[in-house]
């Protein structure tokens, strides 16, 4: 029984919700992790502005050209202009890493809410829930597409399966700590009904680590698409992405590593701003949470 | 108690000052702090949460967290030496050999994957350079002479297999196993039931006596400094606000501080009993029971039973205390009172409506005759929600347009004596007590007819305690509600309750008006308890002794 | 203690029941006709109808799967497509390479994560800490495959330090299995080092704010004690779950890296196996992994009562 006086400083405050965009100039690094997805950003959406080429157009004749004025990342086995592919792989990348972010989050959120309250969906919920992280992330989303071909939908829905169970297991864990809380059962005790409390009382709760983790996934999606298509089991080959134009750049590695290098690095920095901002997003959040850093 | 007639001071604190961080004009947590400590004394260092007392024996220990809580000026000598300026090294050297200390929670001031002896065995590993069996018999001895039943068995035992008071006198065994100068004990009872705490204050102060131990006592509770202190110094807000022998400062506080601190203590004395009244009954609990059944795989499924054939009635205006120390179901009942558990058996009557068996659809309309407030005011409100929309929730549900029910939180908000424009405030921006009138003010804006306290003051300072159960007594007054106050604190009970039932494993032992029970006990476990409730023979509030008030 | 094995390999059932049900669902819920989808555009009749046989599709679904399960049971995976092997042939000879690399880069990621993780949480807030954890964002977010070419580029062309690609069984002598081993490995170490270095200092830094190190510093023992003996024993349970929760990731890294340095395991296997449109060794080599990693985490299980008394009953 905890009898002692509480002395104030230790409890941990929580504040209501609200999360500033001051966070992203909060250290030097952020600050730079922000500008490049910015910049990423509007390379995507203004890919046919910048890219110098046609990122399709195939040109026999040109075949692994060194960069030049003409082509400033050289040209690949089909003689396409590589710096232009690389601009518009941007938009591939983007798009499946934020459809994934948005589709695993809203599915884990709706999963993790009904069974950290109704403990008969819980059962069966978290038992294929643990089923589905049984499978590994790659080769869940390599037989997805597989059997259903490779689409910009069908990857997008490959990758976000293996991300549901992460986020619904968080929303639920959350739900399960916060249900406990003498808040909530004062509120059930002042008659208050079952979706008024999970809308009022614990969905809040989970926003701030949804934000965070929606980075996460975010980041991860990216990724696994840009592996997909390393692996020739993603989006088709002739569509420019950067996992597509590493893989066509594998047979070639010895003779031109640039076709690996520069998709590559623009890959990373992707990911790596996306992490940063989402590690920064949490310390912000929950100064409590910057110690504990589970993904 | 002995008087320290000895000259030879053990620990001496001296114009202290630790800051929050290292600059010149940090907020200071300990302000010009002077103390002293001699052979064979014990000094309690009382005051309530925020005082700095804690972070006083933390930097006599060299344990403050590095950068954070940084000792800026004065000195801390032990037995003559340095130690604010002592090495890392030295300190290492200094800990366990000439002082020692004990902490609040042994449930968690023990490593949970190492054998207690073994733990014990460490100290004696980095301090001697004694062999493996001449370690295990000074072991022993010492575990038998903190009063360790079975030594050998809890040797090898791990913390967990052990209960609070045996761990707590593990934390003793090692900590006096090399007899240190000093001991510092940061409140080692209060984590602990009476009855345990009775017996561990006892154990501290007999090994003082026979190792001639200087101790420093720091704890929140007037009545273990009545038990223990031979002097008292009184802490506020990192000072020190008096210091003086254990009578003195009981019977003639010099300061104002003191003087409301004593004050605030209630008196084990049971309050002018109210007379009978014949207002109806509003609560009735008929044989209640709640068991819990862990349900295993694998051989039987264990029954515990947390309350078993609890019969309780409560009339209007009245108040009833269920008392008892940890496990003793008391809470269990309260909580299958206002429903939030299903009982297993017997029956709940609320205003002679039989509510145990509705299910929760049905139970709605009957939900806000009975509110109930929690223990831990920083837990019970949801700190996203404003504390007017708090308040307004109840009455929203039963619906009572928005507008109104707002306005019903002003009024309520006033009634707890809090500024109305409290509404659009967040929970974080009020103190304890202020957080648990909210919580009143959430509980009454139903109209109940009964409302449950479970431990709604336990966590509170005594001087905000006293003026929380003020404004219970004021608002029960006025509201004819009933109250049922469930609390481990005997003191507390005495002051507020008509009547009171004992609750022991799950049953109720003794059941009465309070001034028969609390005077007069009539089962064995209700005198222990009695017995053990730590200052029983001071009347603080009156500045003397019980025995004294009889004359 | 037997009771608690008991429970935790009855518990892996439905788990496993799960996954087999995911992939048999898989095939047979996709829209369009299943021996199509796994026939390819230009199959001609006979080639649907052999696949229709050979798993059975032309039975009601429960049947289909309950002959497919209760051949499972029996360690029947079916045979590829392709080429027409029991997949359970094919997947032998595979082994050696991905069990190599996978058990090198567990022993190297521990060795070198756990201390990482502790020095950055004893040293919290200090450049240390901060250059593990920037190391460790970076090992998320840099994928395995640039890792990879970055490293070949580096030791194997540029250096001549070992081998570019390939792989020797260590029958051929250590020497050559050793130095083609090196290379995977490392490049595999890195997200796994990123993941055991960041929890282990997260449960460091919870362990190190509990009331037992502080007793046990009160107790005047030296730092290194505190650390190792108090804290990093209390710390584990949280490591050695996200080792195990982790190898999902490591064994798609496996995929990954075998195909970037040509290692003829199990993950090349699966690739070649999708390029071919081979569901059946593709939905067993799923079976595999996951049974692997069920595995893992029950021994994973089972090693958390040696570590916590508490967790015995």
């Amino acid at each position: 029984m905890a009898i002692d006086t509480l002395p104030e400083s230790s409890i941990p405050v929580t504040r209501p919700f609200r999360l500033r965009l001051g966070f992203l100039t909060a250290t030097p690094i952020i600050a730079v992790a922000t500008i490049c997805l910015v910049l990423i950003i509007l390379m995507a959406i203004c890919a046919p502005l910048l890219a110098p080429h046609d990122p399709l157009l195939l040109a026999p004749a040109q075949r692994l050209k060194p960069a030049s004025a003409q082509f400033l990342l050289g040209t690949d086995a089909f003689g396409r202009d590589v710096l232009s592919r690389i601009i518009y792989g941007a938009r591939i990348s983007l798009v499946i890493g934020l459809g994934a972010a948005v589709c695993s989050i809203a599915i884990g959120l709706l999963i993790g809410l009904v069974s950290g309250f109704f403990r008969w969906v819980d059962a069966v919920m978290m038992r294929i829930m643990d089923g589905l992280m049984a499978i590994p992330a790659i080769l869940l989303a390599i037989a997805v597409v597989s059997l259903s071909g490779a689409s910009i939908w069908t990857v997008m829905i490959a990758i976000t399966i293996p991300e549901i169970p992460r986020v619904a297991r968080l929303v639920r864990s959350v739900v399960l700590t916060a249900r406990e809380e003498p808040y909530v059962e004062a509120a059930i005790s002042v008659g208050s009904s079952l979706p008024k409390i999970m809308w009022r009382h614990l969905m809040p709760n989970t926003i701030a680590p949804l934000i965070v983790q929606s980075t996460y996934v975010c980041a991860s999606a990216i990724l696994t698409e840009a592996i997909l298509s390393f692996l020739g089991a993603g989006i088709s080959p002739e569509t420019p992405t950067w996992g597509n134009i590493m893989a066509e750049g594998r047979a070639y590695f010895q003779v031109k590593p640039s076709l690996i290098f520069w998709p590559g690095l623009l890959l990373s920095i992707a990911i790596l701003s996306v992490n940063l901002i989402g590690d920064a997003a949490r310390d912000a959040l929950d100064p409590r949470m910057k110690q504990r850093e589970g993904k | 108690m002995t008087a320290a007639n000895s000259t030879n001071v053990v620990l001496d604190i001296n114009n202290l000052v630790v800051g929050l961080g290292r600059k010149a004009d940090a907020h200071r947590i300990i302000d010009d702090l002077s103390l002293q400590v001699r052979e064979g004394e014990t000094l309690c260092l009382v005051g309530e949460s925020g005082s700095g007392k804690s972070v006083t024996s933390l930097t006599v220990m060299g344990l403050l967290q590095k950068g954070t809580l940084v000792p800026s000026g004065g000195s801390v000598k032990l037995v003559g030496e340095e130690l604010l300026t002592a090495s890392d090294r030295r300190l290492r050297q200094l800990r366990a050999t000439r002082m020692a200390m004990i902490f609040q929670e042994p449930m968690t001031a023990l490593n949970p994957v190492v054998h207690v002896g073994r733990q014990i065995d460490e100290v004696l590993r980095a301090h001697t350079d004694l062999d493996a069996r001449a370690r295990q018999q000074k072991i022993l001895a010492m575990m038998e002479h903190v009063r360790l039943p079975d030594v050998e068995r809890i040797f090898a035992s791990y913390p967990h297999r052990l209960s609070g008071g045996q761990r707590q006198r593990i934390m003793i065994a090692m900590a006096l196993v090399l007899e240190p100068k000093l001991l510092i004990a940061d409140e080692p009872t209060t984590a602990l039931d009476v009855t345990t705490q009775k017996q561990i204050l006892t154990l501290i102060r007999d090994l003082q006596r026979d190792h001639g131990t200087a101790v420093l006592f720091i704890t929140h509770d007037m009545g273990v400094v009545a038990e223990i202190a031979d002097r008292v110094a009184v802490m506020r807000h990192g000072r020190l606000v008096e210091s003086g022998p254990l009578d003195d400062v009981l019977r003639h506080p010099k300061m104002e501080y003191t003087r409301n601190l004593l004050s605030s203590v209630p008196s084990l004395v049971p309050r002018t009993p109210r007379p009978e009244t014949s207002e109806p009954v509003v609560l009735e609990a008929n044989e209640l029971g709640k068991v819990y059944r862990e349900r295993s795989m694998f051989g039987k499924a264990r029954e515990v039973a947390a309350a078993k054939d609890v019969t309780l009635t409560l009339r209007k205006g009245r108040t009833l205390g269920i008392v008892g120390e940890s496990g003793s179901g008391k809470s269990t009942v309260a909580r299958c009172i206002v429903r939030l558990i299903d009982p297993t058996s017997g029956g709940v009557r609320l205003a002679g409506r039989e509510i145990s068996d509705l299910s929760r659809r049905l139970l709605q309309p009957h939900r806000k005759k009975i509110q109930i407030i929690f223990q831990d005011p920083y837990r019970s409100l949801n700190p996203r929600v404003t504390v007017g929309e708090s308040i307004a929730e109840g009455p929203i549900n039963y619906g009572m347009p928005r507008k109104d029910a707002l306005a019903r939180a002003r009024e309520l908000l006033e009634l707890v004596h809090l500024p109305p424009d409290a509404i659009s405030r967040y929970p974080h921006q009020f103190s304890g007590g202020q957080r648990q009138r909210i919580a009143i003010a959430r509980a009454l804006a139903l109209d109940p007819d009964v409302l449950v306290a479970d431990e709604a003051v336990s966590a509170l300072d005594v001087s905000v305690q006293a003026q929380v159960l003020d404004l219970l007594d004021e608002i029960q007054k006025r509201l004819g509600i009933a109250l049922l106050f469930i609390t481990h604190d005997l003191r507390v009970a005495a002051q507020i309750c008509d009547d009171v039932a004992v609750m022991q494993h799950g049953r109720i032992v003794e059941q009465g008006p309070a001034a028969e029970v609390l005077t007069n006990p009539q089962q064995a476990y209700t005198r222990a308890l009695l017995d053990a409730a730590p200052g029983r023979g001071w009347d603080f509030a009156n500045f003397r002794p019980v025995s004294e008030a009889a004359e | 203690m037997l009771g608690y094995l008991l429970r935790r390999i009855l518990a892996a059932i439905p788990v496993m029941g799960v996954v087999a049900l995911f992939v048999f669902l898989l095939l047979r819920l996709t829209p369009g006709d299943p021996a199509a989808i796994l026939a390819g555009d230009n199959a001609t009749p006979e080639q649907l109808e052999r696949i229709r046989t050979s798993l059975g599709l032309n039975e009601p679904i429960y049947i289909q799967f309950y002959t497919w399960i209760v051949k499972l049971l029996h360690g029947d995976l079916g045979v590829s497509l392709i080429s027409n092997k029991p997949i359970l042939e094919m997947i032998g000879p595979r082994l050696e390479p991905s069990i190599s690399v996978a058990l090198a880069t567990i022993i190297l990621s521990i060795v070198v994560a756990v201390p990482l993780g502790v020095i950055a949480a004893w040293k919290h807030g200090t450049w240390i800490d901060r250059f593990v954890m920037g190391l460790s964002v970076l090992g998320f977010s840099v994928p395995v495959f640039v890792i990879g070419y970055v490293l070949i580029q580096i030791f194997a062309i540029n250096l001549h330090w070992v081998p570019v690609q390939g792989f020797r069984s260590i029958s051929a002598g250590f020497g050559p299995f050793f130095e083609r081993l090196i290379l995977p490995t490392c490049t595999l170490s890195f997200i796994y080092v990123a993941l055991i270095a960041r929890m282990t200092r997260a449960s460091m830094l919870d362990v190190l704010g509990e009331d037992y190190v502080r007793t046990a510093r009160a107790k005047g023992i030296g730092e290194t004690g505190v650390l190792l003996r108090h804290a990093l024993r209390n710390a584990a349970v949280p490591v050695i779950t996200v080792i195990g929760s982790g190898f999902a990731l490591l064994i798609s890294g496996v995929v990954v890296t075998e195909s970037v340095f040509n290692l003829p395991g199990i993950g090349r296997l699966t690739v070649d196996a999708v390029l071919a449109r081979d569901y059946p060794v593709i939905q067993a080599m799923i079976l595999l992994t996951s049974g692997i990693y069920v595995a893992v985490n029950l021994l994973i299980d089972l090693a958390y009562t040696l570590l916590d008394p508490r967790i015995r009953y």
